[in-house]
């Protein structure tokens, strides 16, 4: 275990809402309790593609203006709701202070369209005389300002920033789930290299919308059917992603920092590996395998992990994944947990929703009992002071994040 | 602290080595600082789709470049990859395949466009509306689309387009983008992480759902005859941007890199300055206080004063909101100084690049430190007696320059400054 130093970067703080809960305690505390844990699927909206709709949430107790609740869509709400947790858990929400030089790095997709506006316009096209008029006619009268606004996909950070406040810099990052590792990895780097000392990072994502299904549907990965297994055993069909509602943010901070003001730190962020390239199996494709691996042994040692999988079922990317898992179980002891089994995938907040619950677990001095009835998922027979995030995109994109307990 | 390699503070110092450029006024450095210095205008009447009912009909589309079908994500990377080529191979690197640092790419947020919403509903079988999409995307190979428009499909193809290390990072910060994606490559010389990176900014998406969702903000000038007065920044009668296409390119590597390799140091990135508003989601605090701290930021950053900025390359949408809240702030941190500090905007000629903007100002910028000339803000006919800046209207001006700073400001209250520096660094 490395040396505690200064310019470690610390989590602090925790928002976490998805499919089964509100909150990070009440999704350690589900988590934990060793009992069978299954998102709600709602299989009809867009069938025969099932989603996982967000828990109820009380928005109002993160954003009590309705106006601004208002001027969001349902992904900004959930990221905006779960940025405002992270900062209460945390201890500077509302302190202006440290407020004005916390640095802000979202993940984030595009903006949900209007499903009746779409649709009416798809319809209509066909048969209209002009459909260069037609098309503008419509989108003058049927699209609404607001709407555009959130649209906008740097708007949820805008929205975290008029909400809570949040006034250093604000970046917004596109590269879904390698957008959500990123922002790890950026606020990891800033922290470790001494340019800034506080940043909320983290994503949001609402599946229940009609054109992110239609947009997932095309790429084939999509699972299909009401019958939803766990993420390890989706075969059979092409596809494997069942879309999950979730927002996911992080308050990190250099070690001293957070000492300084008497925080508490639930885990140290080791190291993040990201990259990108063809899984091909080629020589290329091992090497960044290889050095992921060499990352998490440098990181761990050979002591036993917990490694949390933020797979998204997509079974091309699964096999990826299992390819570098394997590797790992065979070297070491690892216990694996597919955290799509429980929370669904969210796209840009899956990499920050996972290592929210690493964060968690480590915070604990506890580790997971499986969350899936699978091989690859053994009971854990002793607790581990290291935490893995894997997740290899659904088509591209794969980031491992190396966490550690510090309370020794 | 400082020591010919590093700054006051003892980080590296950045230096640029390559620049690449494409506007609605051509390809290149070269033909845009032509058209730029000479006061030409890059709008037109928009042509590549009906404008008919619109309130805006003028746009600096980049309209000469050939595609095999126009959507958003195609002209984008294809305005990317234009601008990064002209800056590697200014900066004698390879054109492709091998860049040795990372990439940051600023690019619009992409979706499905009208095009593919359709070819999706004709390939449903049953249901209606967007059912019938849903039904389309069931039937058929819609992979290579999927991909195409995906969020992370642009930073995918242009990383193995040019062969940038690692994770690439493609950022949106709104009408700041281009300005974040330098600020990134700076702060990733800076700590170490790389000795160059490659930041690039690009947008290609006039289309007319971009038109018309800027127009119910009442964000575009609706002047539109003749189309090269429609953008009239600092201008009385001003009455908003005008929705434009580019990209631009940096070439960054710390100095010591840059000199160990004998390349041409062009210019260096002196500072950087950022924060978030908080105040409203398309408008400046009243006080103008999150852009005086920009301002007051980069200068720090810079280790400059108020005295050492020679140009400002002004963010100058001509917006009333915009150019009002830029001015306010100008004063409020250069004080009297300002009178005597030319601030022009190249949007009077190239309009809004919106999420090129930042990078595509910063070449123009570092063009004027190279140059000593100073592109004019035309269409300055009826000034704007609140707004008392020395805009360099209608002609270009001749004025040797050490510094510049280059303004960005975008929607949900994303505000970046950034200083130039020439040599001696």
């Amino acid at each position: 275990m490395p040396e505690k130093d200064p310019r470690d970067a610390v989590i602090t703080g925790i928002g976490l809402v998805s499919p089964i809960a509100d909150g990070i305690s009440e999704h350690y505390r589900l988590l934990a309790a060793g009992e069978r844990v299954r998102p709600p699927v709602d299989a009809d909206t867009y069938a025969p593609f099932p989603v996982h709709p967000i828990t109820e949430i009380d928005l109002s107790t993160q954003i009590p203006r309705r106006g601004d609740q208002r001027q969001m869509e349902n992904w900004q709400r959930y990221g905006t709701y779960a940025a405002g947790l992270a900062l209460t858990d945390a201890g500077i929400a509302g302190e202006s202070e440290i407020l004005e030089r916390t640095n802000l790095i979202v993940a984030a997709g595009g903006g949900e369209r209007d499903a009746s506006v779409d649709g009416d316009i798809v319809q209509g096209w066909r048969d209209a005389p002009d459909p260069g008029a037609f098309l503008n006619e419509r989108l003058g009268s049927d699209l609404r300002p607001t709407l555009f606004l959130a649209q906008l996909s740097n708007l949820l950070a805008g929205n975290i920033s008029i909400v809570h406040h949040v006034t250093g810099s604000s970046r917004t990052f596109m590269g879904e789930e390698l957008g959500g590792a990123t922002t790890l990895e950026t606020a990891w780097r800033q922290i470790r290299a001494g340019q800034n000392d506080v940043f909320l990072v983290g994503g949001a994502y609402n599946a229940v919308r009609y054109d992110m299904v239609v947009f997932l549907a095309m790429s084939q990965g999509l699972w299909q059917g009401a019958d939803v297994p766990d993420i390890w055993n989706r075969t059979g069909q092409q596809g494997g992603m069942v879309p999950g509602s979730m927002g996911a943010f992080l308050v990190l901070e250099s070690r001293d920092h957070a000492e300084a003001r008497g925080a508490r730190i639930y885990a140290r962020i080791e190291d993040v590996v990201t990259d990108r390239g063809a899984r091909d199996g080629s020589e290329r494709f091992q090497s960044r395998i290889e050095r992921q691996l060499g990352r998490l042994d440098a990181a761990a040692g050979d002591a036993p992990i917990g490694l949390l999988s933020a797979t998204s079922g997509v079974p091309a990317a699964l096999a990826a994944e299992r390819t570098m898992l394997d590797r790992i179980t065979a070297d070491r002891t690892a216990y694996v947990r597919g955290t799509g089994t429980v929370l669904g995938h969210g796209m840009e907040a899956q990499m920050p929703a996972a290592v929210a619950l690493a964060a968690a677990t480590l915070g604990e001095g506890s580790f997971y009992p499986p969350f899936a009835q699978a091989e690859i998922e053994a009971a854990a027979t002793d607790t581990p002071s290291t935490v893995a995030v894997t997740g290899w995109g659904a088509w591209r994109g794969e980031s491992l994040t190396v966490l550690s307990a510090d309370n020794e | 602290m400082s020591s010919a390699t590093h700054d006051e503070k003892g980080r590296p110092i950045v230096a640029i080595t390559g620049l690449g450029v494409v506007t609605s006024l051509g390809q290149g450095k070269d033909d845009n600082w032509a058209a730029l210095t000479a006061g030409t205008s890059g709008i037109r009447r928009i042509s590549r789709f009906p404008v008919e009912g619109l309130r805006t009909t003028v746009a600096g589309a980049v309209d000469f470049i050939e595609l095999d079908e126009f959507s958003a994500p195609a002209l984008t990377e294809t305005l990317a990859v234009m601008a990064g080529e002209e800056a590697l191979a200014q900066a004698g690197m390879p054109t492709s395949d091998t860049f040795p640092g990372p990439l940051f790419i600023a690019v619009p947020p992409v979706e499905l466009e009208w095009r593919q919403r359709l070819a999706l509903f004709e390939a449903g079988k049953a249901g209606e509306g967007w059912h019938r999409m849903l039904d389309g995307a069931q039937h058929g190979d819609w992979v290579e689309m999927y991909r195409t428009f995906s969020f992370a499909g642009i930073e995918e193809r242009v990383a193995d387009r040019f062969g940038t290390q690692g994770a690439p990072i493609s950022l949106t910060t709104a009408c700041a983008s281009g300005a974040t994606s330098i600020q990134l490559g700076v702060e990733a010389i800076r700590r170490g992480d790389c000795e160059t990176a490659l930041c690039l900014a690009a947008d290609g998406s006039v289309h007319p759902e971009t038109v018309v969702r800027f127009s119910l903000l009442s964000a575009l000038s609706a002047q539109n005859d003749p189309p090269e007065k429609a953008s009239k920044p600092f201008s009385k009668n001003r009455d908003g941007f005008v929705v434009a296409e580019g990209g631009g390119a940096f070439v960054l590597e710390s100095l010591e890199h840059a000199r160990a390799r004998g390349a041409e140091v062009l210019a260096i990135v002196k500072g950087c300055g950022e924060r978030a508003d908080d105040f409203h989601r398309t408008r400046s605090k009243p006080d103008g206080s999150s852009i005086i701290g920009v301002f007051r930021d980069a200068l720090k950053d810079a280790d400059l004063t108020e005295a050492d900025i020679d140009y400002v390359n002004a963010h100058g949408t001509a917006t009333p909101e915009n150019d009002k809240m830029e001015y306010l702030a100008l004063a409020a941190v250069f004080g009297d100084a300002l009178a005597a500090i030319p601030v022009s905007s190249n949007k009077s000629m190239i309009g809004h690049t919106i999420t090129a903007a930042g990078a595509v100002e910063a070449v123009f910028s570092v063009l004027s430190l190279r140059t000593g000339r100073l592109p004019p803000t035309i269409n300055y006919d009826e000034p704007d007696p609140t707004i008392p800046l020395d805009v360099v209207p209608h002609v270009a001006r001749d004025v040797p320059i050490r510094t510049v700073m280059s303004n960005s400001f975008g929607f949900g209250g994303q505000n970046v400054a950034l200083i130039f520096a020439a040599e001696p660094f």
